[in-house]
């Protein structure tokens, strides 16, 4: 048995070392827990400023003591490896962990403890913390936006058709799936179109119209997005073909647009498709607000689609084009079946980025005076019944546009680990 | 087979004619219906409005022309704050996702992943409505450091006060071209006669000495103005003096370089991990130290990998800081695009002028950018 050297821990005392050092390391959390979640200073028999460093020192020394290499213990020397590398490693370890400590109570009190949901009015907000009770009353506004109470339910039966239909692809006999890419570009896109113009617009079958200067909150974010992708799509394709073929009227038409609406950004086309475009249309033609605006993000996004599209068509080797030629396929028949198909499997994360910026991007619609999630916050903050409740606002839609935004991203993932083929 | 390929051709000019030729008689229609001339001469006028926040000295009796500049200014102002915080902050999340310690890594991966999927009008919101309202009054701040106050009403801190400006511009120029010169010296020298030059110190320095030389003899002084609590009735405060930054760039620029670093730290991330791990192993066995193979294998490699995008980052957020309109803070979208169309109506110049000038920007980086790409692209033999 060596003597203890506390600095050059080695292999020969493990276990005192090991000991020691949790133990010292136990009590610089410990002492940070008790001071953020039970205002409880163990240590306030000392000055304030050993005080407040004490935890610190006390964590590194025992992180010091604990770091032995080949110890022979697997959790241990998992330990070092992942978090105890040396002493800077050691520090920022403890400095997260305390972090993650001292944040806790404050974030669960305002957003749990002491908030209110209860109420339907002001008065109900007596706690200190959040007040839940302004998301519970604007709810159906953050959803539906201005769209009458008592016709919400064709909002939400559009929607549902909607969803429905889209997981058509995944129950369809193996005969026709071949239909299936055809159904998705074409037909679903239609019957969409369809749904929306005579359930949540109206003014047939013994519906009311409803203008869409009322449609808002979430449903317009959907409805926005949703089409603006679906037509984005295929004119970006078209554009990423263009810009490679050999004839240069079609290649320069190409270029010179995508690089045109690649180089503005989208406030300023909103504002074009708000102010300028009216003058260029015949003064009797009329185009809805909501439609202009469609057309405005589709024309920004199929750019950057058409970018994304033409990488995937760079990275194929020539080979493919040449095995196809020689197979005497044409144009089209060669990119229809084996370029396209190989190219958009690789592009997949740079569409989903591409289509994610696009969700991202639909709150700037309130430029153009139609309000979608952001745009109702806005308004519900500036309520004189419901002042000063910003934050909360600003939380329930961060929430619910983190949730949609990370849920598509994890969902292209795995498309791609679906599709990936390897070479 | 000429007619497959003139048909695409013709089809696609025409089409192109058409909808331009349907557009400008459309518009020229219509202004006519409305009696209003197109022309550029109103950017001369007087544009009788004034601008919360300029660089440069601007009333409401300049012109046009000036407002535009002012925005301008404005925007170029917040995009570069951003874009200098985004890449420092950037850079650090890019490398501790790459970290051995597991914590770092993690918390790392979820900034990116919680800044990322968050639409960064909402954060500026956030940052502008939410949170920096939540910050004292002037009467009630307390100081930073001794003489910095951060406000409900804005940041105040001190402002610098030189004398003879120019002289110490001119001399930190000289020590630039200077530390240039003596790059390239060293580096004839080593390819040459294979001597190496501390390059580093000597640059650090040539920029230190220089512009302090010219504080001895070249009569430049630096004083400094503190902002002062001013008492304007008797409830209402006001700093005055000193440099004061509104909330709405502060916000904007938080919002912009928060949310531009989690892209950026996944460029840097790509870049690191693009190099091989065998050029390191490589590098090591050829018997280079680890500085060397940081400096001389890995940041070449790495750096014409993570360049590209970035650009294309610091291009995005250029074209962001646009959002600065919805919170009010006067740039080129607000003070132009704003407030100037709504007082001239003249909607397709400005709309023009305002896309041209983001067109502009935009195209002048992504040409160096193409050029600078060539220049680097590894020649493959």
């Amino acid at each position: 048995m060596s003597t203890l050297n506390l600095l050059r821990p080695s292999k020969d005392n493990l276990q005192s070392n090991l000991y020691l050092g949790s133990f010292l390391v136990g009590i610089s959390i410990l002492d940070v827990f008790l001071n953020s979640f039970l205002k409880l200073n163990i240590t306030s028999f000392l000055p304030s400023i050993i005080s407040i460093v004490l935890p610190f020192l006390l964590g590194m020394f025992g992180f010091h003591l604990m770091r032995i290499e080949f110890s022979g213990i697997k959790n241990l020397d998992k330990l070092n490896k992942n978090i105890n590398t040396n002493n800077f490693n050691a520090a920022l370890t403890l400095l997260i962990i305390f972090l993650i400590i001292k944040a806790i109570p404050p974030v669960m009190s305002w957003m749990i403890l002491d908030a209110n949901i209860s109420g339907d009015s002001k008065d109900a907000c007596t706690g200190s913390g959040a007040c839940w009770t302004y998301i519970k009353v604007w709810f159906k506004r953050f959803m539906y936006g201005m769209y009458p109470n008592e016709h919400i339910w064709r909002v939400n039966l559009a929607f549902i058709f909607l969803v429905v239909l889209a997981f058509v692809g995944f129950v369809t006999p193996q005969k026709y799936r071949n239909l299936l890419t055809l159904y998705y570009v074409v037909i679903y896109p239609i019957i969409a179109f369809i749904l929306i113009y005579y359930l949540i617009s109206g003014g047939e079958f013994g519906l009311e119209w409803v203008e869409t200067g009322a449609w808002g909150g979430l449903s317009l974010t959907f409805i926005v997005s949703f089409f603006s992708l679906i037509f984005c799509f295929p004119l970006g394709m078209a554009l990423a073909l263009g810009r490679r073929t050999e004839l240069p009227i079609v290649k320069y038409v190409s270029v010179g647009f995508i690089e045109f609406w690649r180089g503005v950004p989208l406030i300023t086309v909103l504002f074009m498709s708000s102010v300028m475009f009216p003058m260029f249309l015949p003064e009797d033609f009329f185009m809805d607000k909501l439609v202009r605006v469609i057309i405005a993000i589709s024309l920004f996004e199929a750019a950057y689609v058409a970018e994304v599209i033409r990488g995937g068509l760079q990275a194929l080797p020539r080979g493919q084009y040449d095995a196809a030629k020689s197979l005497g396929m044409g144009y089209w028949k060669m990119h229809i079946f084996v370029i396209l198909p190989q190219a958009l499997k690789l592009v997949i994360p740079g569409m989903a980025n591409t289509f994610l910026a696009l969700v991202k991007d639909t709150p700037l619609i309130f430029v153009v005076g139609l309000a979608e999630l952001a745009g109702m916050l806005q308004m519900a903050k500036t309520n004189p019944k419901w002042l000063g409740y910003a934050m909360e606002g600003y939380v329930f839609a961060a929430i619910i546009f983190w949730i949609i935004c990370y849920a598509m991203s994890k969902y292209s993932y795995n498309l791609e680990l679906k599709y990936k083929t390897d070479r | 087979m000429k007619l497959k390929k003139i048909l695409p051709q013709a089809i696609t000019l025409l089409v192109v004619i058409l909808i331009f030729g349907f557009f400008t008689m459309n518009a020229q229609l219509n202004m006519e219906n409305r009696g209003i001339d197109f022309g550029y001469g109103f950017l001369s006028q007087e544009s009788s409005f004034d601008v919360q926040f300029s660089l440069i000295e601007y009333s409401g009796s300049d012109s046009y022309a000036r407002a535009y500049l002012v925005g301008l200014l404005n925007t170029l102002l917040v995009s570069i704050l951003g874009i200098i915080l985004c890449t420092i902050l950037g850079v650090i999340v890019g490398i501790a996702r790459l970290s051995p310690n597991y914590l770092i890594r993690t918390t790392a991966a979820w900034y990116v992943e919680f800044f990322r999927n968050i639409p960064l009008l909402l954060q500026i919101f956030f940052w502008y409505y939410a949170a920096l309202r939540a910050l004292p009054l002037p009467q009630d701040a307390e100081a930073i450091f001794g003489a910095s106050y951060l406000t409900i009403k804005g940041f105040y801190t001190p402002s610098l006060i030189w004398e003879n400006l120019d002289i110490f511009i001119y001399s930190v120029v000289a020590a630039i071209i200077a530390i240039i010169f003596v790059r390239i010296q060293a580096k004839k020298l080593r390819e040459n006669v294979g001597k190496h030059l501390p390059v580093l110190n000597i640059s650090i320095a040539i920029l230190f000495v220089l512009p302090l030389l010219t504080f001895l003899f070249g009569g430049v002084n630096v004083g400094y103005e503190t902002p002062e609590l001013k008492q304007l009735a008797k409830t209402s405060f006001k700093f005055e003096g000193g440099l004061s930054i509104p909330p709405e760039l502060l916000s904007l620029v938080i919002a912009l370089s928060l949310y531009t670093a989690t892209f950026v730290a996944e460029c840097v991330r790509a870049g690191i991990q693009g190099v091989g791990k065998g050029q390191r192993e490589a590098a090591s066995s050829i018997g280079l130290n680890r500085k060397q193979v940081l400096n001389l294998i890995i940041m070449p490699q790495a750096l014409r990998i993570i360049i590209p995008p970035t650009t294309n980052q610091y291009l995005n957020l250029t074209k962001n800081s646009s959002l600065a309109a919805a919170i009010a803070y006067p740039d080129l979208v607000l003070v132009f695009a704003g407030t100037a169309l709504m007082q001239t109506g003249k909607a397709i110049e400005i709309v023009s002028i305002t896309m041209l000038t983001y067109l502009t920007l935009s195209l002048s980086i992504s040409f160096f950018m193409n050029w600078y790409n060539a220049k680097i692209a590894i020649v493959e033999k």
